[in-house]
């Protein structure tokens, strides 16, 4: 079995037993493989049903479900769901069975022998951050977020190319959401599945999705497109009132410091010439000198009286604060300047060097244009220590 | 029932030994000890009508649970059925029962074990209903089959809701056994009614009383064992 499965959605509709509407009219989109697809919209908007669909769970009226482009409808329900993890909001772990027995279940569905499921067990604990102690716990022995994270372990358990969640971090108060996304992000940077994740959360769907698909009432895909492309260019008044007047605000989520262009800044030493200082000044983006250190790390912005001499003075206008990293995501940093009540910010590297400066006008530069390569969402999680 | 009333004003007479206290119909324990031994088949006897009717039952009632869960409109004309069977005064059915199957164990026991439907049939089918609806979602769509969802998820979250059923049939049929003996079938009422000579001998309603008092009580606690073994997560708990 492969990783991650590709799957496609051909003009799907589902009608429900004296409903008046389709609850699907006609849906049609194709997930890549090892791509975190949202099923976003408001209730009645299709998108839990577009899911129970991919598994069998329902049946469609018309259309076809392909995975790996092989038609779901081929296959016996029970053997498919096999082979797609499954993860719900209510989470349903069998309160009879312990943590192992739970995280265990398909592959026991699958006669894998009794080794090589609980080998397995422990790694999938291991992977979700739980000590190997609680494979012996009940259910009803755990917190809300560790019977989450069970529920995603089990999900994961026979190595499924295909995963389905609706809402799974729905019931979880939103410090522990918010480390859950963020520990699932990282899962999925490691494994590569192909994710069909279902949200009402616009937030939700644009920190989770490598591509969104807003549905509207009767299944209706207003638009199917990457986060950041959403945001920019919203297809109809629909999405726009979905996403929210503060979309501009929502993309600085969606991008790193390094992923837009850095003002040039010059640096200077002390004791540096100062001939050689005003030709990096000349040649900066700010008309303003910033002393660094031996190592080029920002020490302050230097005054105008720095340079009355030959060489550069050691004479502050203002500290180097705040200074921002190049991994800082661009919400945070927008945050610091304005905490700092200034305009720009140094930038540093990884070393503490800097690497350029952040400026206000750049940063709202980068939200009126395209970026030619965004990240995927789990190259934007949070540092350990944040999500922690 | 009226010709044991009037039995009943009998004076218990011809008894071996300890006249004084057994003429006087008092609580006589060496009366008791003595005649100890002649309890062992009633009781034994006893013991076999309980288990059989109520195993009986338990397999109608649970097959009949099994088949509503899948067709739900069952359960209403099951109910019904059961219902009256058990609203049937068991004196009746045994001499209704009489003509067909004649005196002794299997007339007592088609009637024990009608008597119990009802219950058991209920408490199946309400321990299915309650298992919560995510749990029965996640199990398929993780790939149960139906068998497999009823057998490793339902039933088991249903056990405590099953041996409950159990407990109360198996207590009441232990009341309703002592009956059984008018159906020719022996068991505690022997001693306790007196065989229908006389009743009312106190010694003897103690002993063959106490027994059958005795006996609910073993079988309850057997059955609330075998729960709390074979459901240690209800247990289990924050």
């Amino acid at each position: 079995m492969k990783t991650a499965a590709t799957l496609e959605f051909r003009h799907v509709r589902k009608e429900y037993d004296g409903a008046p509407a389709p609850a699907i009219t006609d849906l049609s989109f194709a997930v890549g493989a090892g791509e975190i697809c949202v099923l976003v919209g408001p209730s009645g908007s299709g998108k839990t049903t577009a899911m129970r669909l991919a598994n069998r769970m329902l049946e469609p009226t018309s259309g076809d479900i392909l995975l790996d482009g092989r038609s779901v409808m081929a296959r016996k329900p029970a053997d498919l769901r096999r082979e797609i993890g499954y993860a719900i909001q209510q989470i349903g772990l069998f309160p009879h069975q312990t943590v192992a027995g739970n995280i265990g279940t398909v592959p026991r569905l699958l006669h894998w022998d009794r080794r090589r499921i609980e080998d397995r067990v422990f790694e999938l604990l291991d992977l979700i951050g739980l000590p190997a102690e609680m494979a012996r716990r009940y259910p009803a022995q755990l917190s809300g977020g560790q019977r989450q994270r069970v529920g995603v372990a089990r999900a994961l358990a026979a190595d499924p190319p295909l995963l389905l969640m609706d809402e799974p971090f729905g019931a979880i108060d939103p410090i522990n959401r918010e480390r859950l996304q963020n520990e699932f992000l990282r899962l999925q940077a490691r494994l590569r599945k192909t994710v069909v994740f279902v949200t009402h959360d616009i937030d939700e769907a644009i920190k989770m999705g490598d591509r969104i698909a807003i549905l509207k009432e009767g299944g209706r895909l207003a638009q199917y497109a990457p986060p950041a492309e959403l945001l920019m260019e919203p297809a109809d008044r629909f999405v726009e009132d979905f996403v929210g007047a503060d979309r501009a605000l929502k993309r600085l989520a969606l991008q790193r410091v390094r992923d837009i262009d850095l003002w040039k800044a010059a640096t200077v030493r002390v004791g540096e010439p100062v001939e050689q200082a005003r030709a990096k000044l000349a040649a900066a983006d700010l008309d303003i000198m910033l002393l660094v250190d031996d190592a080029a790390r920002p020490v302050g912005w230097l005054s105008e009286t720095a340079l009355q001499g030959e060489r550069v003075r050691a004479e502050l206008r203002s500290s180097a604060e705040p200074v921002v990293e190049l991994d800082d995501i661009l919400r945070d940093a927008l945050a610091d300047l304005l905490m700092a009540e200034t305009q720009y910010g140094p930038v540093v590297d990884g070393s503490g060097a800097v690497a350029g400066v952040l400026s206000i006008e750049a940063l709202s530069h980068a939200l009126t244009t395209e970026p030619d390569d965004l990240p995927s969402p789990t190259e934007l999680i949070p540092g350990e220590d944040a999500a922690g | 029932m009226s010709g044991l009333l009037v039995l009943a004003q009998i004076v218990p007479r011809n008894r071996a030994g300890h006249q004084t206290c057994v003429q006087r119909n008092g609580f006589c324990p060496r009366w008791i000890v003595d005649n100890i031994g002649n309890y062992k088949e009633p009781f034994l006897r006893h013991v076999e009508l309980t288990v059989l009717a109520v195993a009986f039952g338990f397999a109608i009632a649970f097959a009949l649970a099994l088949v509503a869960h899948r067709r739900r409109w069952l359960v209403g004309p099951i109910t019904a059925v059961t219902g009256i069977l058990y609203t049937l005064p068991s004196l009746a059915v045994f001499f209704l029962l009489q003509p067909i199957t004649g005196r002794g164990v299997t007339t007592a026991l088609i009637a024990l074990t009608a008597y119990t439907l009802l219950i058991l049939f209920r408490n199946v089918t309400l321990g299915l209903d309650n298992v919560p609806a995510e749990i029965k979602d996640a199990a398929r769509g993780q790939g149960f089959s139906d068998r497999q969802l009823l057998w490793r998820v339902e039933l088991p979250l249903a056990l405590p809701e099953i041996i409950a059923g159990l407990r109360i049939a198996a207590t009441t049929t232990v009341g309703l056994a002592t009956l059984a003996f008018l159906a020719g079938a022996g068991g505690l009422g022997e001693p306790l009614f007196d065989g229908g000579e006389g009743i009312n001998f106190q010694s003897n309603v103690v002993v063959a009383g106490g027994l059958c008092v005795l006996l609910a009580i073993a079988l309850d606690l057997l059955l609330l064992g075998v729960q709390r073994a074979a459901s240690p997560w209800q247990r289990a708990r924050g």
